[in-house]
């Protein structure tokens, strides 16, 4: 029995996505301002380059995801415990900082930016892709602090939101044209295997199918 | 707080937490003709509005904004490793995601549906006769529940034919009758339903690890393998594999939940009344603290409420019923120092690590294929099921591919083989591949309980409504991290057997603390225990309090340790036992149902 996101799921093509390097230009960025936004686009497409092996964040709209999480209660840290007194401890015990994902989003970016100046003279987004892995290295490693944020809490919240930018469902604005789930081999709202549960070392036919019904 | 609080006309039975312990206790009590208010701090919720094809299966929703999940800007707990620490607030949900609104995590769990291996029930008595009481290491609180295996299978029988559990049995009336788990006690019946189908990556698990010697059997799995009706007469449809079982409501009405098994019988029913977002703050005693009179809640317009009730029946999931004995003042408070007390001793959780096996790059794994409660396991190292005198440790471990169906935002957070770079084209190449043609392994062990892990009120932080968050004192412990590594090299060779192009064996390392940022499960036991000695026990045998004889604790928090197995098929039996008692006892005769 097919639910109702495989009836259109026939006309499964594979095609490589066009490489990108920048999101449409279309989308206007509530949240981000520009200098935030020319950091996430040039930041995306480091932690998920196009290559031989499918599309990049920047193909996928994963800079557009972002903006539009930021609209939403998360981003607001409505859903995480933010009473007070914020103690630090040691990392095994978790997040403890008084910032919400969009405080992370503004210190972070304003943060590797102003790193990016002192040591190369130019914001991120103007440097060598070489120079801009450097600088991601160094938030990941925790060789950053930005005031009062360690840059970890930054780049772990950063590569968080690529990842579900890249792979969500396109509902939610990144994920284009499904590329993501093609990339992985995931059929995304197919949600129905019963005929294929035993089908031992078959290679699954289907493609993948999004919540709205859209195919790839 | 309570003096100002508008009083209801009484009932019968209050029941705190509308989940599975809950939804079984009104059931329950209704058909005993008692009247029955539920109360549920989250909203209501049903299959049909949340878990509809195909909006709800989106995965950064349910998932990653945990749609289903507890509310923890309203209320937490804070967590440390040892009491020398500052114990902090669990501000983000990641090791444990404990549920919220009605059919609590019951509705959106995975759906592995096991009963207790006996010998977990007298652990503390098999280990001494086994191996003698100076096996026991130093500071372990090792105990018996208080109740065998076949006061208990009457009802674990009745809980699996509730929810429609699918499975294969070993033994039915001593009799062996099927390729079920050979280390399985008998049964008085077969499961309801027959296993469900092997997903491929359960099927190659199965031969490899019969090949190695070991005895692999059928998870048993709430998730119907066919069309099903159950004695309460609702329907069950036949799961498809879909991959969206935890953290999502069952579309296919095929998952066990009290949204679909109990709670669409109970809401007709003229005794039973929900009521959904009403928080309860407290169980309110009489003066001298030995009988419950009612609970005082805040009700959704924020308005402080007193229901009195004859009976109070705290099912609101472990540590928050931990956390209502504690703030109500039911039993004597555990104080470390002394291994004295009893409300939040023996607080342990799942000792759980996952391997991970590449195949060779032919070979699709079809990781978004499986049913939460599907798989196939063996228990040849777990209970008391193999030798632990020469191994010297205390507890064993289950071991089993169980595949959920993993999704793709998950899939590219877990990422490549160890080593693998968490981004750029590296990691991109690491997780194809991984996603594609791996599997994963589960050693889902059982946590001891020692006298220094425990639960408390935290001193500093409080909840939404100004009470002291439960503070949790927890860490592994060399004796579990010992039987953790032991377990996993077993996998190994079982990876082995699969023809494995790579193995990555996740195990436990010693010194290193418990990690409040990774998921692990949700399967927090203890805290209020059952068992027959009040020194050492919050409730009786039939999770009566000892202190307080018209409040009954329902749920994991009644386990004197952790056990190799998934909790909720032991909390439905021990609901189903306890309500027996209830029903064909204290009914006519409130009182102590043990002395
Ligand atoms: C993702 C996930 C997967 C799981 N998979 C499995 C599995 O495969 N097998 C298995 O055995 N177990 C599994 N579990 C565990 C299982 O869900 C629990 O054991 C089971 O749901 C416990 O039932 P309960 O009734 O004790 O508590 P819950 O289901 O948690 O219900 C308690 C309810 O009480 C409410 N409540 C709490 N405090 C208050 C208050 N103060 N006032 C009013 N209401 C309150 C809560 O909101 C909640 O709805 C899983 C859990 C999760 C989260
Ligand atoms: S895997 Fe089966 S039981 Fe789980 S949600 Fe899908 S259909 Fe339901």
């Amino acid at each position: 029995m097919q639910g109702l996101a495989g009836a259109a799921a026939c006309s499964t093509v594979l095609a490589a996505l066009p490489a990108r390097s920048s999101p449409p230009a279309s989308y206007a960025p509530r949240f981000f301002t520009p200098a935030e936004w020319a950091f996430l686009v040039a930041a995306c497409d480091r932690l998920i380059p196009a290559d031989e092996n499918g599309p990049g964040a920047l193909a996928l709209d994963v800079p557009r995801f972002i903006d539009m999480q930021m609209d939403t209660p998360y981003a607001h840290g409505a859903q995480w415990y933010m009473q007070a007194p914020f103690v630090p401890g040691p990392d095994n015990l978790g997040y403890q900082l008084p910032h919400a994902p969009r405080d992370l989003y503004r210190r972070g970016i304003a943060g590797m930016d102003a790193h990016a100046a002192t040591r190369h003279g130019r914001p991120f987004a103007g440097l060598a892709p070489a120079l801009q892995d450097d600088l991601l290295r160094g938030a990941e490693n925790g060789g950053m602090t930005f005031g009062d944020l360690p840059s970890t809490a930054f780049f772990d919240q950063l590569l968080a939101n690529v990842m579900e930018g890249a792979f969500s469902d396109p509902v939610h604005g990144g994920n284009t044209g499904l590329g993501g789930w093609i990339m992985l081999g995931f059929p995304g709202a197919r949600a129905d295997f019963m005929d294929w549960v035993d089908r031992y070392g078959a290679h699954y036919p289907l493609g993948s199918v999004s919540i709205s019904g859209e195919t790839a | 707080m309570s003096d100002d609080a508008r009083r209801l006309r009484a009932v019968d039975v209050v029941i705190v937490g509308g989940g599975w312990a809950g939804s079984i206790m009104a059931k329950e009590m209704t058909e005993a003709g008692r009247s029955v208010v539920m109360l549920e701090r989250g909203p209501d919720r049903s299959t049909a509005a949340d878990g509809a094809y195909p909006a709800s299966i989106d995965e950064l929703e349910a998932n990653f904004r945990y749609k289903l999940f507890q509310d923890l800007s309203k209320n937490t707990v804070t967590i440390r490793n040892n009491s020398r620490q500052t114990a902090l607030p669990y501000r983000r949900m990641a090791a444990f995601l404990p549920g919220e609104g009605v059919g609590g995590a019951g509705l959106h769990w995975s759906g592995v549906h096991f009963r207790i291996p006996p010998d977990d029930l007298r652990l503390r008595t098999r280990v001494i006769e086994k191996y003698g009481a100076k096996f026991i290491p130093e500071g372990m609180n090792l105990q018996d529940y208080g109740v065998s295996y076949e006061e208990l299978e009457p009802f674990f029988d009745k809980a699996e034919k509730v929810f429609g559990t699918s499975g294969e049995a070993y033994m039915v009336k001593g009799q062996v009758v099927g390729k079920g788990n050979v280390f399985s006690p008998s049964r008085s019946d077969h499961f309801p339903l027959p296993a469900l189908k092997d997903v491929y990556t359960a099927h190659l698990f199965r031969k490899a690890a019969a090949e190695v010697g070991f005895h692999p059997y059928s998870l048993p799995a709430a998730n119907a393998s066919r069309q099903y009706i159950n004695p309460y007469g609702v329907q069950m449809g036949p799961c498809n594999f879909c991959g969206y079982c935890s953290g999502y409501a069952c579309y296919m009405y095929s998952k066990a939940s009290p949204n679909v098994n109990i709670l669409p019988v109970l809401r007709r029913h003229p005794l039973f009344e929900l009521r959904a977002g009403c928080h309860v703050m407290k169980v309110e005693l009489d003066a001298e603290g030995r009988r419950a009179t009612g609970v005082t809640y805040t009700d959704p317009d924020g308005a402080v409420v007193t229901q009195p009730a004859e009976m109070v029946i705290l099912t609101a999931f472990q540590f928050h019923n931990v956390r209502l004995m504690l703030l109500s003042g039911i039993g004597r408070p555990y104080d470390p120092a002394r291994n004295e007390g009893v409300v939040g001793r023996n607080f342990v959780y799942q000792n759980v690590t996952t391997s991970n096996v590449w195949l060779d790059r032919g070979i699709d794994t079809n990781q978004y294929i499986g049913a939460g409660g599907g798989g196939v396991a063996f228990d040849d190292f777990n209970s008391e099921n193999f030798d632990h005198g020469p191994l010297g440790f205390v507890g064993g471990s289950p071991v089993w591919v169980n595949q959920a169906g993993v999704k793709a935002i998950a899939a590219a957070h877990s990422g490549g083989p160890p080593g693998t770079p968490r981004w750029g084209s590296a990691w991109k190449a690491g997780v194809i591949d991984t996603y594609r043609h791996s599997l994963r392994i589960d050693a889902h062990g059982a946590n001891m309980a020692y006298r220094d892990v425990y639960l408390d009120l935290d001193p500093t932080w409080k909840d939404a409504y100004g009470q002291p968050l439960l503070r949790m004192t927890f860490d592994w412990k060399d004796n579990d991290i010992r039987m953790n590594r032991y377990v996993v090299d077993r996998i190994g060779d079982v990876a082995k057997a699969m023809g494995a192009r790579r193995v990555n064996l996740t195990k436990r390392e010693f010194g290193r603390p418990f990690d409040t940022r990774q998921y692990q499960t949700t399967h927090l036991g203890g805290g209020a225990v059952m068992g027959t000695d009040p020194g050492t026990s919050a409730l009786n045998r039939y999770l009566q309090s000892w202190d307080v004889h018209n409040v009954f604790v329902i749920g994991a928090n009644a386990f004197p340790q952790g056990t190799g197995y998934n909790p909720t098929g032991m909390v439905a039996a021990l609901a189903y036992w306890a309500a027996h008692h209830i029903r064909t006892t204290y009914l006519a005769h409130p009182g102590p149902l043990a002395g």
